[in-house]
C-alpha cells in the first residue's frame, strides 16, 4: 500500500468538484421539484377531477323532477359517461328525496359531513372522493332539497398525481445530464489558459526569468502577475549576488595587491625604523579593508533584506535610540560623543528595522569618519514625510561623490580608500526599498543626510 | 381423455334458480373449478372441455343460470363475503359491471387480458371473451325475400300499415325475464330515436315479448312468430345450421355486438387455476373453440382484436364501462320497464 506524501496529496480536480456539486444541486433539486411536483400533481388531479363531479352530479340534478306530486329522477347516461373518463374508478351515486329516504342509488354511503359540498370517504373499502349537490324545489306539493351525491374512487387522480411528478422528474434527469455535460466542457475551456501557462513554464529554459507574455483571463491575471513579480525578485537577488561577487573581487584585489606589496617590502626592509613605519601603514591598511568587508556585507544583507523581509511598524525613534545606546560608533571614533535629539510624537514607518538600523549605523560612521563634530542623530515628522536623520557641523562630501550616489557603488571607493560612498549607496538603498529617499542637504547648522520614509497608513 | 369426462346433466330444481349443471374433468379432483354461467352448457361445453384436455388433473363444474338469478345470487354471496363459483361468465354484462362496481371480483392481469382493448376490460377486473351480434331473424318459409328487413327501419315500414300480415307475429325479449334482453333494449334507446317509433309500432302490431333465446327460436322456426327482434346471433347461427327454415339479418342502420363479461369473484387473490382459464379463453386457441359454437362471430372485423377503426360502421359493440350502471339503476329500471309495458300491454 503506498501513501500520499505528506501534504502534497493531490486535491480533488475542478471538473469533479463541480460534478459533485451539481449532482448535489440536482438531487436536492430532485427530491424538492419532486416533492413539489406531487403536491401540484395532487392539486391539480384533484381540481381535474373534481370537475368531473360536479358535471355528472349537475346532470343527474338537472333530470330530478315532480311527477303526480312525487320526486322522480331519470338517471342520465351522459353523467356516466362524464365519470368513465377516469377509466377505471368506482363510481358511487345517491338521489335522496327531501324526507331524507333515498330514492335511487346506492343506499349505504358514507353520509357527508354537515355543508359539507366535497368530501373524502370509502367506497367499498376503497378511498374516494364525493360531492353533494342540493336540487331545491318549491312546488305546492313538494317542498325542500333533493341531495345528489356522486363520489368516485381515486386511481385515475393517483395515477395523474405520480405522472406529473414523473414527468417533471424526466425533465429535470434530462436537464441534469446536460447540465453536467455542460459544466464539464466549461471547466475543461476555462482551465485552458491555466495548462498554456504551465506549459509554458515548463518549457522555459532555466535561466530564463523574464517575465511572461501568455494572455490570460482576468481571474488568471493575478496569478500571471505573481508569478512575474516573482521572478522579477529572483532576478533581481541573481543580479545583485553577481553584482556583489564581481564587484567585492574587483575591490578586493586592488588593496590585497598593496598589501602584498608592503609585506614584499616589510620582509625586504632592514631598518628596524623604516620596517616599523611599514608595518604600521600595513596595519592601516588592513583596518580600512576591514572596514570596507563590514560596509559589503552590510549592503549585502540591506539588499538582500529589502527583497525578503517582513515589513512591520517601526519606530524611527527607536532606532535612533538604539544605536546611541548601542555605541556601535565607538569602533570608528572611540571616545566621541553622539547627540540624540527625539521627540515625543511616535515616527512610525513600515519597514524592516535592521535594514534601517544598518543605514543609520553607516550614515553614523561616515559622519564620524569624514564630518565634524558635534555628531547629532535623530528622528522627526517634516511636511508630512517621516525622517531619520545624522547631522554634523562640517560642509557634506564633495559635489563629486554626490554625484556617484547610487552608482554601482564601489567603483573607486576601495582604491581611493574613500568609504563615505559606500555608505550613502547603502542609505539610498534602504531608503528606497521602503518607499523613500535619501537626502543630503547644507543647512545653517551644518550638514545633514535623512532617510525620508512615507508614514505607516500612506504604505500601500 | 374423453373417458375421463364425467359428464352430469342435472335438471333444475325448482327451489333452485339453476337451470343445469354438468361436472367435466378430471373424477378425482376434490377442489373443482365452479364455473357460473349464463350460456348453455351445450355450446360453451365444447370449450370447457378443450381446455380440460390440456389439463387432465383439473375439474370444473360447470353451472348454467338465469341471467337474474345469477346475479342475485352472486351479489348475495358478495354482500355475505362468501362468494362459491371460481369463474362468472354472463351475457347480462350490466349486472357484471354492477358486481365489479360494488367490489366483488378480483383483479387478473396477464398479457392476455393486457392485449384486450380498453372497451373490453375494466379495471383488471371484467373482460369481454366474445364477440355475438343482435340479429333479426326469420322464417324464410313465411316472409318473402321482398319483406326481409334488412334493417329497423324496413322492420318499422313492415309493420305500420294497418292490418299487416307480421301483426302480432313479431317477437322479442321479455326484458322483465331476460336481464341480456333488457341490455339491448337498453342500448337501443341510446343508440338512435328508432328506438321510441319501434316500441310504438311493436304495441300497435301487437308484438310478443316472451322468455330466453331457446324459445324465441323455436317460435320462429314453427311458425308461431314470423319475425324475431334482437335475437343473439350465436344461438340463432346454431339453429340456422340445423334448420334452413331460419334467417339471419345483421341490421344495417347498426348491429349491436355482445361481448360476454367474464369476472373472478371475490376480493384477494383470485384462484390461480381461474386465471388461467380466462387467460385460456383470452387465447387464440380459446377464441378458436368459441368461435366455432358462434360465440365469436362474423368475419375478422367482428373478431376479439378487431378495433374500432376497422369494424364495420354498423357494428355496435357494447363497452364494458361503467356507463352501463345506469341500467342498473333502480328508478331507471323501473321508468323503463313502466314503458316498455305499457307498449306491450302487459
Amino acid at each position: 500500500m503506498s501513501e500520499a506524501p505528506p501534504g502534497r496529496a493531490a486535491s480533488l480536480s475542478l471538473t469533479a468538484r463541480l460534478a459533485l456539486g451539481i449532482t448535489a444541486l440536482l438531487l436536492v433539486g430532485g427530491v424538492t421539484l419532486a416533492i413539489a411536483a406531487f403536491a401540484y400533481g395532487r392539486t391539480a388531479a384533484r381540481e381535474a377531477f373534481d370537475r368531473l363531479l360536479v358535471g355528472a352530479a349537475n346532470d343527474i340534478a338537472s333530470t330530478v323532477s315532480v311527477e303526480n306530486g312525487r320526486i322522480v329522477v331519470d338517471l342520465p347516461v351522459s353523467a356516466f359517461q362524464l365519470l368513465a373518463l377516469a377509466a377505471d374508478d368506482r363510481i358511487a351515486y345517491q338521489v335522496r328525496d327531501i324526507d331524507g329516504s333515498v330514492l335511487t342509488g346506492h343506499t349505504d354511503l358514507p353520509q357527508p359531513p354537515r355543508d359539507a359540498q366535497f368530501y373524502d370517504a370509502d367506497f367499498r373499502g376503497e378511498p374516494a372522493r364525493y360531492l353533494r349537490v342540493t336540487r331545491r324545489f318549491a312546488e305546492r306539493a313538494v317542498s325542500g332539497g333533493v341531495d345528489v351525491i356522486v363520489g368516485q374512487t381515486l386511481r385515475a387522480r393517483t395515477e395523474l398525481a405520480y405522472d406529473i411528478t414523473r414527468k417533471a422528474l424526466y425533465g429535470l434527469a434530462i436537464g441534469g445530464i446536460a447540465m453536467l455535460a455542460l459544466a464539464v466542457v466549461v471547466v475543461r475551456s476555462a482551465l485552458r489558459p491555466l495548462d498554456r501557462l504551465a506549459r509554458q513554464l515548463a518549457g522555459r529554459d532555466p535561466q530564463d526569468l523574464t517575465p511572461l507574455q501568455t494572455a490570460a483571463p482576468r481571474e488568471v491575471e493575478p496569478l500571471v502577475r505573481s508569478v512575474n513579480s516573482f521572478m522579477g525578485r529572483l532576478d533581481r537577488q541573481f543580479e545583485t549576488m553577481r553584482n556583489l561577487i564581481s564587484d567585492t573581487a574587483h575591490q578586493l584585489r586592488t588593496p590585497v595587491a598593496a598589501l602584498r606589496a608592503q609585506t614584499d617590502l616589510a620582509l625586504s626592509e632592514t631598518d628596524p625604523a623604516r620596517r616599523d613605519r611599514i608595518l604600521d601603514r600595513i596595519h592601516k591598511r588592513s583596518l580600512s579593508l576591514g572596514r570596507l568587508l563590514d560596509q559589503m556585507l552590510s549592503h549585502a544583507l540591506v539588499v538582500h533584506r529589502s527583497g525578503s523581509a517582513r515589513r512591520e511598524p517601526v519606530d524611527l525613534r527607536d532606532i535612533a535610540l538604539d544605536i546611541v545606546e548601542s555605541g556601535d560608533h565607538a569602533a570608528v571614533a572611540a571616545g566621541r560623543r553622539v547627540n540624540l535629539d527625539i521627540g515625543t510624537d511616535p515616527v512610525t514607518v513600515l519597514a524592516d528595522p535592521l535594514s534601517l538600523r544598518e543605514a543609520a549605523s553607516n550614515l553614523l560612521s561616515n559622519a564620524f569618519a569624514h564630518g565634524t563634530p558635534p555628531v547629532t542623530i535623530g528622528a522627526s515628522i517634516e511636511g508630512g514625510a517621516y525622517l531619520l536623520w545624522i547631522r554634523d557641523a562640517g560642509d557634506g562630501p564633495p559635489a563629486a561623490l554626490r554625484a556617484a550616489i547610487g552608482q554601482r557603488f564601489l567603483r573607486s571607493a576601495a582604491a581611493s580608500g574613500q568609504t563615505s560612498g559606500l555608505g550613502l549607496s547603502i542609505s539610498k538603498s534602504v531608503a528606497e526599498a521602503y518607499g523613500g529617499q535619501l537626502r543630503l542637504e547644507n543647512r545653517p547648522d551644518g550638514f545633514r543626510v535623512a532617510l525620508v520614509l512615507p508614514p505607516e497608513e500612506g504604505q500601500p | 381423455m374423453i373417458r375421463a369426462i364425467l359428464l352430469t346433466l342435472l335438471l333444475a330444481l325448482p327451489a333452485q334458480a339453476q337451470e343445469a349443471r354438468a361436472r367435466f374433468g378430471a373424477p378425482g379432483d376434490t377442489d373443482p373449478l365452479i364455473l357460473r354461467t349464463t350460456t348453455d352448457i351445450a355450446v360453451f361445453g365444447p370449450t370447457v372441455r378443450a381446455y380440460l384436455d390440456a389439463h387432465p388433473d383439473l375439474a370444473i363444474v360447470f353451472e348454467q343460470w338465469g341471467s337474474n338469478d345469477l346475479y342475485a345470487l352472486s351479489a348475495a354471496e358478495c354482500a355475505a363475503g362468501r362468494p362459491t363459483a371460481d369463474v362468472i361468465i354472463s351475457s347480462a354484462v350490466h349486472q357484471m359491471i354492477m358486481l365489479v362496481n360494488d367490489r366483488c371480483a378480483t383483479s387478473w392481469t396477464s398479457p392476455a387480458t393486457e392485449s384486450l382493448p380498453d372497451d373490453l376490460r375494466w379495471r383488471d377486473e371484467i373482460w369481454g371473451i366474445s364477440r355475438e351480434p343482435a340479429v333479426i331473424v326469420y322464417n324464410r318459409r313465411l316472409v318473402p325475400p321482398g319483406d326481409v328487413p334488412q334493417s329497423r327501419f324496413a322492420l318499422l315500414d313492415l309493420l305500420r300499415p294497418e292490418g299487416s300480415l307480421y301483426a302480432g307475429l313479431v317477437a322479442t325479449y321479455d326484458i322483465e325475464a331476460s336481464g341480456l334482453g333488457y341490455l339491448f333494449a337498453f342500448m337501443d334507446s341510446q343508440e338512435a330515436t328508432t328506438f321510441g317509433a319501434l316500441m310504438e309500432a311493436f304495441a300497435r302490431s301487437g308484438a310478443v315479448a316472451t322468455c330466453c333465446s331457446a324459445e324465441i327460436i323455436r317460435g320462429v322456426a314453427d311458425g308461431t312468430y314470423r319475425i324475431a327482434y334482437n335475437v343473439l346471433g350465436s344461438y340463432a347461427a346454431i339453429q340456422a345450421t340445423a334448420n334452413p327454415d331460419l334467417g339471419l339479418v345483421y341490421p344495417s342502420d347498426y348491429t349491436l355486438v355482445l361481448s360476454r363479461a367474464a369476472i373472478l369473484p371475490g376480493r384477494g387473490t383470485p384462484r390461480p387455476e381461474a386465471g388461467a382459464f380466462l387467460d385460456f379463453l383470452l387465447s387464440p386457441e380459446g377464441q378458436s373453440t368459441m368461435a366455432q359454437m358462434n360465440l365469436i362471430m362474423g368475419s375478422g372485423a367482428l373478431s376479439l382484436d378487431a378495433t374500432e377503426d376497422d369494424a364495420p360502421a354498423s357494428a355496435r359493440l357494447i363497452p364494458l364501462s361503467p356507463t352501463l350502471l345506469v341500467p342498473m339503476d333502480r328508478a331507471y329500471e323501473a321508468r323503463f320497464i313502466a314503458r316498455w309495458r305499457a307498449a306491450f300491454g302487459h
